[in-house]
């Protein structure tokens, strides 16, 4: 089996600030990390790997600096990792990033591919799906169990707020895994050192994809950011104590034409 | 970017950092308390590979350096100096020496398993009447045909009892005096040896410190590390190795503990305001933070010499001086940064400083490393 796992290179958001002025990140002296979510669809394959016979590439895309998150996918585990990198991808939105990643996995040709379910980031959720929709195969989100039933299909567990679904899904699929489906293992001492070694990271440009230029970065983006900004904490809400349904329904009601909401 | 780091280096420090906050800190306060050993930490670093870093994977090792082996040493020390030379006393003190000096079989027979985490190891060089003047060996090993025959005892010695791979020294001819000493591989269960009970320590309270006891020890002649009355020599040249290990831990304390002290003087206000804007904060912590830049410095020439296979004595001691002398002074003033709190054991501060002052004494006391100085120095 050949797994693709979609990881994408994020600011510590834990450690990130907002510039109030500008409403853009700051950037500056912030950590990259890899997106948590797909830390766990990384591990998600590495287990797959670990009992079945499987192949796991790490496909990023980013700047030249996203390198390092994928020395990290190798140090885990991962047999080869490819980056996207070209200056016409940049500023790409999730439909634009979607078609670039897609066009790879199309070229790599996997039997599963796996992404985390929202990047940190952007938290969107949608470029898993939309590369799904791109190669028009099956997808499957929030997925927090995954089993192998035979070459060509798996079982996954599908997670809702109140229940799951169980679903057999054949391949090749896209999952987006959340983060609850595993913990994720420690990079291995020994695969840390051979990590950089020449020929692991393979860097694909648009010389390579062969997209339309159109398509590609900030060109190929029907949306834009227009604002960004910190949103206001919430005040602490107030709690009644009440002895009964109808005290507590004339309590609502009181306040919502207090509010002018009735 | 620290001195002497290469790429690599920097993803082990991120993974060791992850296996701190997640393996080692949240023991470090109870295995202090309860002086017990930290089983579960060790059998995490077994998993994750730490314990074999610097060993060829043909060893069982990770195929790393010492510079990795060191960079663990620090990360798992800044939250518990215990686990810390759980780790050292195993790798530079026992696979290293066994590594450098023992045959292959003896490599495939006992690395192996120390590389793999597999077992654990121990060194045996100090007795009652033989600290400093190590070359005083009291322990006697008698040749007898294809054996010899150990007598004798060792005391304060790390992961006595837990390590099942023992290097230790005995005198094979009193006449030559240190060339009449000779190392051997012992193994945990042979029949004569046993492990007397666990030291009452001030700090490192959860790592095994036990005497070692030698009974008429049948020990074959294959178990004879290097040749006979080469002994003192393979001492010294490990413990060369094993004090950027000391230096480490001490770094790794001194690092912790300022950690701690920053997050501190941070939150805590007098005055109306946080300790961290008054003038006698910041230029402590800027001492502080100083002297441990340069202690780190230290530790990594020395690492980054052993690396390329040059001599080491002097600068291994220069790291060991040094950075055992900064993790006494950062933790103690530590404890004064943080007032009352600090004297309290609900703070980590005062356990490093109980921990930082083994770093002044074993694998050579601070004056053991100015006389290694000197007399390079001096020549």
């Amino acid at each position: 089996m050949k797994i693709v796992v979609c990881v994408k290179q994020v600011p510590d958001t834990s450690e990130v600030r907002i510039d109030p002025i500008t409403g853009t990140m700051i950037r500056e002296g912030v950590k990259s990390i890899i997106n948590p979510d797909d830390l766990s669809g990384l591990e998600a394959a590495l287990r797959i790997k670990d009992v079945y016979k499987a192949e796991v590439i790490a496909l990023s895309m980013g700047p030249m600096q996203a390198d390092n998150a994928l020395r990290e996918c190798l140090a885990m585990g991962v047999d080869q990792a490819i980056l996207l990198s070209d200056r016409k991808f940049a500023g790409a939105d999730t439909w634009a990033t979607s078609l670039s990643l897609s066009k790879a996995i199309e070229k790599i040709n996997p039997d599963l591919i796996i992404a985390g379910r929202q990047a940190i980031d952007g938290d969107t959720a949608q470029v898993g799906p939309q590369i799904a929709e791109h190669l028009n195969i099956p997808s499957v989100a929030y997925v927090n169990e995954i089993k192998v039933k035979d070459e060509n299909s798996l079982v996954v567990k599908r997670m809702f707020e109140d229940g799951y679904q169980s679903i057999l899904v054949k391949t090749p699929c896209l999952l987006t895994v959340l983060k609850e489906i595993n913990s994720v293992r420690y990079m291995r001492v020994a695969k840390i050192y051979n990590s950089y070694k020449d020929g692991l990271v393979e860097v694909w440009d648009n010389e390579v994809l062969k997209l339309d230029p159109h398509e590609l970065g900030l060109k190929g983006s029907p949306t834009k950011v227009k604002k960004s900004y910190t949103k206001g904490v919430k005040t602490a809400g107030k709690v009644f104590e009440v002895d009964s349904k109808e005290e507590a329904a004339k309590i609502i009601i009181d306040k919502m034409k207090e509010n002018y909401i009735l | 970017m620290e001195f002497g780091f290469r790429k690599e280096h920097h993803l082990l420090k991120q993974m060791l950092e992850e296996f701190t906050e997640n393996e080692v800190r949240p023991l470090a306060q109870e295995i202090d308390e309860q002086e017990r050993f930290p089983v579960e930490a060790v059998s995490k670093m077994k998993e994750a590979g730490i314990l074999g870093i610097p060993f060829p994977t043909k060893y069982g090792g990770e195929g790393g350096d010492y510079m990795g082996y060191i960079i663990a040493v620090k990360e798992i020390s800044k939250a518990c100096a215990t686990t810390g030379v759980v780790l050292s006393a195993h790798g530079s003190l026992c696979a290293q020496p066994i590594y450098d000096y023992g045959t292959e079989e003896q490599k495939q027979k006992y690395l192996v398993p120390l590389a793999s985490g597999e077992k654990l190891g121990a060194f045996a060089l100090t007795e009652p009447n033989a600290g400093t003047d190590a070359s005083k060996q009291e322990t006697i090993a008698v040749k007898d045909g294809d054996n010899y025959i150990i007598n004798g005892s060792k005391i304060f010695i790390t992961n006595a009892g837990y390590a099942d791979i023992y290097v230790i020294f005995a005198m094979t001819d009193k006449k030559q005096g240190t060339r009449g000493i000779t190392a051997f591989i012992l193994e945990k269960g042979m029949k004569g040896f046993s492990v007397g009970p666990k030291e009452k320590k001030m700090g490192i309270r959860g790592s095994s410190t036990c005497e070692l006891i030698f009974d008429n020890v049948i020990v074959p002649k294959e178990n004879v590390l290097g040749k006979e009355g080469y002994g003192f020599k393979i001492a010294m040249k490990t413990l060369d190795g094993g004090r950027i290990g000391i230096a480490a831990q001490a770094c790794g304390i001194a690092e912790g503990a300022l950690d701690e002290t920053i997050k501190y003087v941070k939150e805590r206000k007098q005055f109306n305001r946080p300790l961290a804007r008054f003038q006698n904060t910041q230029f402590v912590i800027a001492d502080l933070a100083t002297k441990i830049d340069a202690a780190k410095m230290l530790l990594y020439r020395a690492a980054y010499k052993k690396d390329n296979k040059e001599n080491i004595s002097k600068e291994a001691a220069m790291a060991k001086l040094f950075a055992s002398e900064v993790a006494m002074e950062v933790t103690n003033k530590a404890i004064q940064l943080h007032g009352g709190y600090g004297y309290s054991r609900e703070y980590p501060v005062e356990r490093m400083m109980r921990d930082a002052k083994i770093t002044e004494i074993y694998e050579g006391t601070s004056e053991v490393q100015k006389m290694v100085i000197s007399a390079s120095v001096l020549r």
